[in-house]
C-alpha cells in the first residue's frame, strides 16, 4: 500500500537536498517531518484553507495537495527561505508593523502566497490582492489588514517608501 | 464614495482624538504597539503543537465508531498489536471508570467510550506507532463489535415520550432546565400598547479556527506527566489529567505553545485525543503525538449550540420595552459539556443593553446522538440578542418608529461615576455606553440622510440595517476564576513575566507586556512574557468569557507595582526621601519634587539588587475581581454578575442582496461603534473587532451551519462548511467608545466578543430594508432568500 520509498532531489530554500520518500508522500509532511521546516502548516490537508502554501518554481501552491515526488528537481521556498539573515522581507515588515497578526496560523501560508503575487504583479490592485488572498482562511484577524499590509508591502518593494 | 471616505477619515480622526487623551497619561497603553510575537509567527518560527517533535517520538491514532448511538460489545485489539510498528494500543477500559465533565455535576463522558458511544465517530480506542500511516492502518486492525441503537438527532425529537435515551440515566433527555420569572410579564404584556411573538433560529457551527487539535505527552519519569496541547486553557486539562491518572498538580506539567485561534469550546475543553496521548505514552514508554485533521474537527469536535427561540416582547406606544419572555429549546448533543453556561448567558443576557423592568424565561437543553455543543465566541449571549434586536427592528416598523430610535429609547444610559445600574437579575454595570455606540454608529453611516427602504440597481438591492448587543468580560462564574501574576525583575534590568493566561491570537501577551511596562516605567521590549508551564506559572482559569485583560490585567499590574514598590523603597533610602514621593518612568527613578534627583532604570535595578546579598525582586499580584463585586452567579436563579464588567457594541451594516438569486452580501459600508472601555493596544482592538468578532459575525448570518443527516455531518470540510474568505469579509470601520470602567485595568473591559453577536441581526435587518423580507433562521442563504421573495412577490400578486 505504502509503496518503496524513492530518491527525492529538491532544492529548499537555495540547499539541495537530496532524499528518499514513499511515493504518496505529500510535500507538507516532506517539509515538516524530513526537512523539519514546521513553519509551514499543517491544516486541514485537502487543499480548502491555504495555510501549507509555498513557493513551487515561482508559483504559489498547497503543499498537502502536492506529492513530494511532483517536485522532484525543482525548487521550494518556504517562509524558512524568506527573510535574508535578520533582514525581514518587507512582506514580513508590513504584516508586523500593520498589526495584520493575530493567531498567526495562516500567516506564513499567506505571505508566500503575497510574494508569489507581488513577484509576478508588482503593482496589484486591491481586487487582485483580495484574489490572491481568498485562497487562504484566516480565523481571527480578519482580511483588512492583511490586504492593506501586502499593498504596502507592494509599495515599498516598488521602491516607494 | 468620496464623502464616506472623508467620513471615515473624519471619525477615524475623531477616534484617535479620544485616545489621544489618555496617551498624556500613559507612556505605552493606549497607543499602537506592535505585537510581542509577531515576528516569531511571521517568520515560521513560532512552535504550534503540531510543529512539536520529541526525540523518539510515536504517532498516535484514534479508533472511532461507525454508529451515532450503539453499544459496545466487544473490542478485539489483538491484530493491531501484531501490526509491526505498533508499540501501544488503549481502550477505555484502561482509564478504569474514570468520567470526566465541565463541572462536578456534569460528568458524563469517557475518556474513550467504554459501554456506548453517543455520536457517530466517537473515540473508542487508540494506538500509538512509529508513524502517522501505521497508527492509522493498526486503527482498521481493531474489531469492535456494536450493537447499533435507534438515535434520537434533534431536540424535538429527543422530547417525545418513548424516544431512545442518548444517557439511561436523563430521563426525557433533558440535558438541563431553567426557569425564571423576574418581575411580572403577564401584567406587562397586558398593559402592553403591542405585543408580538417571533420565532427565530440559530444553527450548530463550527468554531472556525484552522488549526486543528493536537496534542504530545509523555512521561518523563513513572510519575510526572508533560503534556504540548493545542489549548486555550490550559488548566483545564491540568486538572482534568491530573484526576485521570491519579497524579498530584505538582506532577502535571502542561506546557503552552503557540495556539492557532480558540472561540470556545475544544480548545478549552478535553478532545478523545487529549486522553488518549497520555495513556498511550504510559504504556508505550515513548512520546506520543496525535493531530487531528480538520475533518476529525468537524466531524466530532464542539459546535455552536442549535437554538428555537420563541420571544414575546410587550412594548409601550412610544416603543419601550415593558416586558420579554423566552422560550428556548436547543440541542445539546451527546454530552453535557459546558451548556449549563451556554444556557445560562442565553437567558441572563438578555437584560442588557436595554432598560427591561420584567422577564421570564424557560430554557430546554436536551442530550442528542449529535455531537457536543459548547462555548462558541459570543456564548450564548449571540443566540438571544439575536432574535431580541431582529424582533426590535419588526416592532419598529410596526409602531413607526426609526430602528435607531427605538433603541436609544430603551438603551441602559451610562451610569454616572461612582454610581452602579442594576438589571432586574442583578447584573450589576458601572460602565455603559451603549447610547453613544448607537449614536456614532448612526452618524458614521450617515442614517439619517439615508434612503429608507430599498435601493434598487439593475437586479441588486441595498439596504442598511442596525443592531446592538453586549458581552461580559471576566466571566465570574466559580471560585477558582482569579488569575495571578508574577514579574520577576532580573539584575540587567529586564523583567520576566509570568502569568497563567494564554494569547490565543487575541493579543494579550501584548497587552499583559504593555501593563507591565507601563506600570514599571519602563520598555515593552524590557518585558519578556512567558506561555503558560504549569511546573512555573500561577494557575489560572483559561483563556474563555473575555476574561484575560480584565482579570490576567488586573493582576499583572498588581504584580508589577508590588516589584516596583520594591525598587521604590531601595530608591527611597539612596535618595533619603518617602517611597511615596518618588516615580519611574522613561527607564528613570526620580523624585517627584525634584526630577533631577535620578537614577537610571538599569543601575538602580543592579544596585537593588546587589547592596542587599540575596536580594530578589519579585512582584505578586492577583485579580481581585474575578470571584467576587457582588457575589457569585446563580445558575439557577438566573441572576447575579457573570461578568466582572460588560462590553457595548452597535453596529450598522449594509447589505447588497441579488433579487434573481437570493445571494446577500456584506458591502464595505460598515460601521461598528465599540465601547471596550478603554483600548490598551487601539489596533489590536481594531483587528479583534474587525476578524475575530465581525467576519465570524458575517459568516453566521450567511454562510455557516453545519447540515446533518441522522447524526451525520454532510459538510465536513472548509469549502462545504462556508467561512467567510477575504472576498466575504468586508472592510469596516471601527470606532472606540471610551468609558474607562473602574473595575478593568487602565478602565478596559472585554474587547470584541461582543461584536460577534451583533453582525447577524445587522444583517438580517439590512436584508429586511433591502427587500422586505424577513428571515428569521439563521443563516440567510441564497435558497432562504430567494424562496422568501418569490413567497412576497406572490403574496403581492394576490
Amino acid at each position: 500500500m505504502k509503496g518503496e520509498p524513492k530518491e527525492l532531489k529538491i532544492k529548499v530554500n537555495g540547499k539541495f537536498f537530496e532524499l528518499r520518500v514513499r511515493p504518496k508522500a505529500l510535500l507538507s509532511d516532506v517539509l515538516r517531518k524530513d526537512l523539519k521546516l514546521t513553519g509551514t502548516k499543517r491544516g486541514c490537508l485537502e487543499s480548502t484553507c491555504g495555510v501549507c502554501t509555498v513557493i513551487l518554481d515561482g508559483k504559489a501552491v498547497r503543499s498537502c495537495s502536492v506529492l513530494a515526488l511532483q517536485a522532484n528537481g525543482h525548487e521550494v521556498t518556504t517562509i524558512e527561505g524568506l527573510a535574508e539573515e535578520d533582514k525581514l522581507h518587507p512582506i514580513q515588515e508590513a504584516f508586523i508593523k500593520h498589526g495584520a497578526i493575530e493567531c498567526g496560523f495562516c500567516i506564513p501560508g499567506r505571505v508566500m502566497m503575497a510574494k508569489a503575487l507581488l513577484d509576478e504583479n508588482p503593482n496589484p490592485t486591491r481586487e487582485e490582492v483580495r484574489l490572491a488572498m481568498q485562497g487562504i482562511l484566516c480565523a481571527d484577524s480578519g482580511y483588512v489588514k492583511q490586504i492593506e499590509a501586502v499593498e504596502i508591502a507592494a509599495e515599498k518593494m516598488r521602491g516607494g517608501e | 464614495m468620496a464623502g464616506k471616505k472623508q467620513k471615515k477619515a473624519k471619525a477615524a480622526e475623531e477616534a484617535t482624538a479620544a485616545v489621544v487623551l489618555k496617551e498624556v497619561e500613559y507612556s505605552i497603553i493606549g497607543k499602537p504597539m506592535p505585537r510581542v510575537d509577531a515576528k516569531a509567527k511571521v517568520t515560521g518560527e513560532a512552535k504550534y503543537a503540531a510543529d512539536i517533535e520529541v526525540a523518539d517520538m510515536l504517532w498516535g491514532a484514534i479508533k472511532r465508531s461507525p454508529y451515532p448511538h450503539a453499544r459496545i460489545l466487544h473490542i478485539d485489539t489483538s491484530k493491531a498489536e501484531r501490526l509491526p510498528g505498533v508499540k501501544g494500543v488503549t481502550t477505555g477500559k484502561d482509564f478504569g471508570g474514570f468520567k470526566w465533565g465541565w463541572s462536578r455535576e456534569t460528568r458524563d463522558e469517557e475518556p474513550l467510550a467504554t459501554t456506548k458511544v453517543r455520536y457517530l465517530y466517537e473515540g473508542v480506542a487508540a494506538v500509538a506507532a512509529i508513524d502517522e500511516d501505521i497508527a492509522e492502518e493498526a486503527c482498521e486492525l481493531i474489531e469492535v463489535e456494536y450493537e447499533p441503537l435507534p438515535g434520537v438527532f434533534d431536540p424535538f425529537e429527543a422530547m417525545k415520550e418513548g424516544a431512545p435515551l442518548v444517557h439511561e440515566d436523563r430521563p426525557g433527555n433533558i440535558c438541563l432546565e431553567y426557569h425564571w420569572d423576574f418581575g411580572d410579564v403577564e401584567k406587562a404584556f397586558a398593559g402592553s400598547y403591542l405585543v408580538r411573538e417571533d420565532n427565530f433560529q440559530t444553527p450548530r457551527m463550527a468554531k472556525g479556527y484552522i488549526e486543528p487539535p493536537a496534542i504530545i505527552a509523555y512521561w518523563p519519569d513513572a510519575t510526572h506527566l508533560t503534556v504540548h496541547a493545542a489549548k486555550g486553557s490550559p488548566y483545564f486539562p491540568y486538572r482534568i489529567l491530573s484526576n485521570c491518572f491519579n497524579l498530584p498538580l505538582s506532577n502535571v506539567r502542561i506546557i503552552q505553545p503557540f495556539i492557532g485561534s480558540d472561540f470556545g469550546g475544544t480548545k478549552n475543553d478535553m478532545i478523545n485525543g487529549d486522553f488518549a496521548a497520555p495513556m498511550l505514552a504510559k504504556k508505550a514508554g515513548k512520546a506520543v503525538k496525535i493531530v487531528y485533521t480538520q475533518f476529525d474537527e468537524l466531524t466530532t469536535c464542539l459546535r455552536r449550540h442549535p437554538m428555537w427561540i420563541n420571544i414575546k416582547t410587550g412594548v409601550t406606544k412610544d416603543g419601550k420595552l415593558k416586558a420579554i419572555q423566552i422560550k428556548l429549546i436547543s440541542d445539546g448533543g451527546a454530552y453535557t459539556r459546558m451548556s449549563p453556561l451556554t444556557h445560562f448567558l442565553a437567558g441572563s443576557g438578555m437584560t442588557l443593553p436595554y432598560n427591561l423592568p420584567n422577564f421570564k424565561t424557560d430554557i430546554y437543553c436536551y442530550f442528542t446522538n449529535n455531537p457536543s455543543s459548547a462555548a462558541m465566541r459570543g456564548h450564548g449571549m449571540y443566540h438571544t440578542r439575536f432574535a431580541g434586536d431582529v424582533q426590535l427592528d419588526i416592532i419598529a416598523e410596526e409602531l413607526g418608529i426609526d430602528p435607531v430610535e427605538i433603541r436609544l429609547r430603551n438603551a441602559i444610559k451610562n451610569p454616572k461615576p461612582g454610581q452602579i445600574y442594576e438589571t432586574i437579575n442583578k447584573v450589576h454595570i458601572a460602565t455603559c455606553g451603549i447610547e453613544e455606540c448607537i449614536e456614532k454608529a448612526a452618524e458614521a453611516i450617515k442614517w439619517k440622510g439615508r434612503t429608507k427602504g430599498k435601493t434598487i440597481m439593475g437586479s441588486k438591492a441595498y439596504g442598511i440595517g442596525f443592531a446592538a448587543g453586549t458581552f461580559l468580560s471576566g466571566a465570574k462564574l466559580s471560585g477558582h476564576n482569579a488569575c495571578a501574576a508574577i514579574v520577576r525583575i532580573c539584575e540587567d534590568g529586564s523583567v520576566n513575566l509570568l502569568s497563567g493566561a494564554t494569547d490565543v491570537g487575541q493579543g494579550s501577551e501584548t497587552v499583559l507586556c504593555a501593563i507591565a511596562a507601563e506600570v514599571l516605567g519602563i520598555e515593552l521590549k524590557d518585558i519578556d512574557v512567558k506561555k503558560v508551564d504549569t511546573e512555573f506559572t500561577p494557575v489560572d482559569p483559561g483563556t474563555y468569557g473575555s476574561r484575560v485583560t480584565v482579570l490576567a490585567g488586573e493582576a499583572t499590574k498588581n504584580a508589577a507595582e508590588d516589584a516596583k514598590r520594591q525598587l521604590l523603597e531601595f530608591a527611597a533610602q539612596e535618595f533619603g526621601i518617602k517611597p511615596e514621593e518618588i516615580e519611574i518612568k522613561d527607564k528613570k527613578a526620580f523624585a517627584k519634587a525634584n526630577p533631577n534627583m535620578s537614577i537610571p532604570w538599569a543601575r538602580l535595578v543592579r544596585m537593588a539588587c546587589y547592596t542587599t546579598p540575596g536580594m530578589v525582586i519579585i512582584g505578586r499580584g492577583q485579580s481581585s475581581r474575578g470571584v467576587s463585586v457582588k457575589g457569585l452567579t446563580e445558575f439557577t436563579k438566573g441572576e447575579g454578575d457573570f461578568g466582572t464588567n460588560y462590553s457595548f457594541t452597535a453596529q450598522a451594516q449594509e447589505v447588497e442582496v441579488d433579487l434573481e438569486t437570493g445571494v446577500v452580501k456584506c458591502t464595505d459600508n460598515s460601521v461598528i461603534a465599540h465601547d471596550c472601555g478603554f483600548p490598551l493596544n487601539p489596533p489590536a482592538v481594531d483587528t479583534q473587532v474587525q476578524g475575530g468578532a465581525y467576519h465570524p459575525g458575517v459568516g453566521a448570518a450567511l454562510y455557516c451551519e453545519f447540515k446533518m443527516d441522522k447524526g451525520l455531518t454532510l459538510n465536513p470540510n472548509l469549502v462545504d462548511y462556508k467561512l467567510p474568505r477575504a472576498y466575504e469579509a468586508p472592510m469596516t470601520e471601527v470606532i472606540h467608545v471610551i468609558t474607562n470602567d473602574p473595575y478593568g485595568p487602565f478602565g478596559a473591559k472585554e474587547a470584541s466578543e461582543g461584536s460577534t453577536c451583533t453582525a447577524p441581526p445587522a444583517v438580517i435587518n439590512a436584508i429586511r430594508d433591502a427587500t422586505g423580507v424577513w428571515i428569521k433562521d439563521l443563516p440567510a442563504t441564497p435558497e432562504k432568500v430567494f424562496w422568501a421573495l418569490r413567497e412576497k412577490k406572490e403574496k403581492e400578486k394576490k
